[in-house]
């Protein structure tokens, strides 16, 4: 696996949803999602950190083409560009971690999964099967698919929710790594603002329901040399600027 | 073990009664052991069983690959399965005789018809089971193909078949009892072959020996092929729920 075989391969990614509905239980439709915008150029990585249940993962599913009821406009990348970590691992569990990545991006050599194995530390469990996987394995082997596909745009619907803490850590420096190393475009959904900054240029801050992105914050310096510092500052401004946001 | 114990038991049973009873009507292991050897000299024995099987292999393979294909439409599109559930509910309780006896006025005394009649009476149990399996079809999964862009094939191959394999070996297996049991009232009724044959035939002459010497021959045959085919292939299917349940995502 190396940068250079998708040096050019990011997708510019552009999101113009005007709005999005649900239809709840009382039959009224619910807007979950409205005037929402967000621009994302190749090869960046952004983060749209909002409350829980503010509609991030609606975002997601109709950046992914998943959810197409929904007014507005979203850049696709061409088919088959795209990898997604969903926030359960969503693994064959039929299938050993090594056959996943394989059905899953049947273009990557064989060479290639077994480096992106060991970068994830998921060598000796290449046979394993899911359901003999801890969750934070599980994670790494979802991980390890969606780069297998080499994606144009890698989407990551909170990865690491549910990990004990230093587990999440490690694997959020890893995935850090592999978004700079690969240069591809990323989107990551979380709820947790230090998450982001450390491994978002971009982040978007949401509103309450119905979401639209209310301030958004640049990571000036590169994330390996950011110092705990300029960490914190970021922290503190991007906590202060979702205090400012009117709750409705 | 204790499965060997108690067929022996069984067949214990059988002689103790067989020993007061009138061996026209009961006769013991050893006679009817020795007019199987009858009918396996002649060479009669094999030529039916292996009619008899062949029949219940084209009844059984048409019925489960329609049903399953009929069942896994009904289970994807809810239109289709309220349109012909009723239709499924009807041939769910129309008695297999009656399949059978307007199957060969309508078709004649043909093998098409005997066939087609056992696949009938199959058929609908194939579909309600693979609607099921259909229906249990986790849509997760579904997104993770789409996403990633799987290929129509790949996603049969490796998302939709092992999620309706266990469902497909439960129809196979209750499929497979109902198959050759309602094979033989099929050859009684309308053929001129086969064990059901024999056993009309040992039923004119009341023969109880000739009768069992065909029945014990063609049970011993359906659970051989229920244990060293169905079985193992249900193992197979369901191998990747060995492993420790921490950690799984899909039950």
């Amino acid at each position: 696996m190396n940068g250079a075989s998708h040096a050019g391969g990011a997708a510019r990614l552009e999101v113009a949803i005007s709005h999005k509905d649900f239809a709840a239980a009382d039959g009224r439709p619910r807007r979950v999602l409205e005037n929402f915008e967000l621009t994302l150029a190749a090869g960046a990585a952004g983060a749209v950190v909002g409350p829980s249940g503010c509609g991030k993962t609606t975002l997601l599913r109709i950046i992914a083409g998943l959810d197409r009821a929904f007014s507005g406009r979203v850049s696709l990348p061409e088919h088959g560009r795209l990898g997604m970590v969903f926030q359960e691992p969503r693994l064959l569990p039929w299938r050993n971690v090594e056959d996943n990545l394989r059905i899953a991006a049947p273009q990557a050599s064989e060479e290639e999964i077994a480096a992106l194995l060991l970068k994830l530390e998921l060598d000796e469990h290449r046979k394993h099967f899911p359901g003999e996987l801890s969750l934070g394995l599980a994670r790494r082997a979802a991980v390890a698919r969606a780069l297998a596909a080499k994606p144009a745009l890698l989407l990551l619907d909170e990865p690491f929710v549910s990990l004990d803490a230093p587990l999440a850590k490690e694997l959020r420096g890893e995935l850090a790594e592999l978004i700079e190393e690969q240069q591809m475009t990323t989107l990551i959904v979380t709820h947790d603002v230090r998450e982001a900054i450390e491994l978002a240029d971009e982040i978007f801050l949401l509103s309450a329901r119905p979401a639209r992105v209310c301030a958004s914050l640049s990571v000036r310096e590169p994330r390996q040399r950011l110092s705990k510092q300029a960490a914190d500052a970021l922290e503190a401004q991007a906590r202060a600027a979702l205090d400012a946001i009117p709750r409705r | 073990m204790i499965r060997l114990a108690s067929l022996a038991l069984l067949l214990l049973l059988w002689q103790a009664v067989a020993l007061v009873a009138d061996p026209r009507y009961l006769p013991g292991p050893v006679l009817v052991f020795a007019a199987m050897l009858d009918e396996a000299k002649s060479g009669a024995l094999f030529t039916h069983l292996g009619i008899t099987l062949l029949r219940v292999a084209a009844a059984f393979l048409i019925a489960m690959s329609l049903g399953t294909a009929i069942g896994f439409v009904m289970g994807r599109r809810r239109l289709i399965d309220r349109l012909f559930d009723p239709w499924l509910v009807v041939l769910l309780n129309l008695p297999a005789l009656v399949v059978i006896v307007l199957a060969y006025i309508w078709a004649g005394l043909t093998e098409t018809a005997a066939v087609g009649a056992v696949a009938l009476n199959k058929l609908p149990n194939a579909v309600v089971v693979a609607r099921e399996g259909a229906r249990a079809l986790d849509a997760g999964l579904d997104e993770m193909a789409q996403v990633f862009a799987m290929s129509a094939r790949a996603r049969l191959r490796h998302i939709v078949l092992p999620q309706l394999a266990p469902y497909l070996a439960a129809a196979m297996r209750s499929g497979l009892s109902l198959v050759w049991k309602i094979v033989l009232v099929v050859e009684l009724l309308g053929r001129s072959n086969g064990v059901g044959f024999e056993i009309n035939l040992a039923f004119q002459l009341f023969d109880v020996h000739l009768l069992l010497a065909y029945a014990i021959p063609f049970v011993a045959l359906m659970l051989s092929v229920e244990t060293f085919l169905v079985q193992p292939f249900e193992r197979r299917v369901s191998r990747w729920r060995g492993g420790s349940p921490r950690g799984r995502d899909f039950p």
